[in-house]
């Protein structure tokens, strides 16, 4: 028998600890989220998130040393939204048909989420990194953090600001617009998916398809147009 | 497969390498699925050789969220700090951003002639 602290020594070191720790929180997070009937709070990611944190907690492992072990999985975001063209090519007809309606959501839906974003945390006292760090929160992970990293605020608040956007749209959305009462798949899912990036497009998908394919490409545009609006909108308010 | 995930990779690569070649706002990952999109209206078969891993892959977009997620714990300092200011921002603002463009959305189709789906 080897010595335990030897042993824990050697599992810390290497990825497959906390690559294998991941995987299996996300499954059974899933699994959860199943028998719970989808619930909108029993948001997946929300729960994968907290089990990983409560492993993290009792083992002492800091956040540094669980990454190095889990960023192969993160990794896979960029080959992730690069394939996203494919859903978007699919949908090709009903893109070219909807053209207008989607310029003047994601207008409307970027410029909303990125100033009411910046003026409520201004409002309410927040200042400096932790301000700008908000500004991109709506974009899918890759393209906030490199806008973050471009208007000064702190690359990983704003990777867990952009997460928890995600978690929230996916939970408040079907709810809120059941309750609306709009049936209109195409709006539905193209204003999730400007809102809430790749986690509002995952529940998009889960919901209707036809909403999932608008929710995939409202996310590729916003990631987009935030990208361009966001330093602009930063310029003129600091 | 790997065939294709090999695709994938190039074209994120070629996404970085403009991005961070010409020092341009948009992120790699973004420009290659543009590019990506250009490549699959021109050569029509490819979006057909792809399709099983792309929609393998982004039927567990969620999951890749994880490991940044959990990066929640390294900001507790922030959030013990600004915690409440900023989960109302992110609340609220999302919940306006949805609305926003729904609403853009439906009244622009009304007004354009594009509503119902086919």
């Amino acid at each position: 028998m080897t010595d335990p602290f030897e042993l824990w020594s050697y599992l810390a070191e290497e990825p497959l600890l906390w690559l294998t720790v991941t995987l299996a929180a996300y499954v059974i997070a899933d699994r959860l989220a199943e028998a719970l009937k989808r619930h909108p709070l029993a948001n997946p990611v929300l729960m994968a998130i907290i089990l990983i944190a409560v492993v993290l907690t009792v083992s002492r492992t800091p956040f540094q040393a669980y990454f190095e072990g889990a960023q192969f999985v993160h990794f896979m975001l960029g080959p992730a939204t690069v394939a996203l063209a494919l859903p978007l090519y699919d949908n090709l007809g009903r893109v070219r048909r909807t053209l207008l309606p989607m310029v003047g959501a994601l207008l409307a839906g970027a410029m909303t989420a990125i100033a009411s974003a910046l003026g409520i945390a201004y409002a309410l006292g927040v200042r400096g990194e932790a301000l700008l760090s908000l500004a991109p929160k709506s974009a899918t992970a890759p393209v906030a953090l490199g806008v973050s990293e471009a208007i000064g605020g702190e690359p990983t608040l704003t990777a867990v600001l952009v997460i928890l956007t995600g978690i929230t749209g996916a939970i408040v959305a079907t709810p809120m617009l059941n309750a609306m009462r709009i049936t209109d798949w195409r709006a539905r899912g193209f204003a999730v998916g400007l809102a809430a990036h790749g986690i509002g497009t995952a529940h998009a998908f889960r919901v209707n398809s036809t909403a999932g394919a608008f929710a995939g490409i409202g996310m590729g545009l916003n990631a987009m147009l935030t990208a361009l609006l966001a330093p602009l909108v930063i310029g003129m308010l600091f | 497969m790997i065939q294709n995930i090999a695709l994938l990779l190039l074209f994120q690569l070629g996404g970085e390498l403009a991005s961070r070649g010409f020092g341009l706002p948009v992120p790699g990952p973004v420009l290659g699925l543009a590019a990506l999109f250009a490549t699959f209206i021109a050569v029509p078969k490819l979006a057909d050789r792809m399709r099983e891993t792309t929609s393998g892959l982004l039927s567990h977009l969620s999951l890749l969220f994880v490991p940044a997620g959990v990066g929640v714990t390294a900001h507790l300092g922030t959030f013990a700090e600004n915690g409440l200011a900023l989960a109302a921002a992110l609340i609220v603002s999302t919940t306006l951003a949805i609305l926003a463009g729904v609403w853009a959305f439906i009244l622009t189709a009304k007004l354009t002639g594009a509503t119902g789906d086919d």
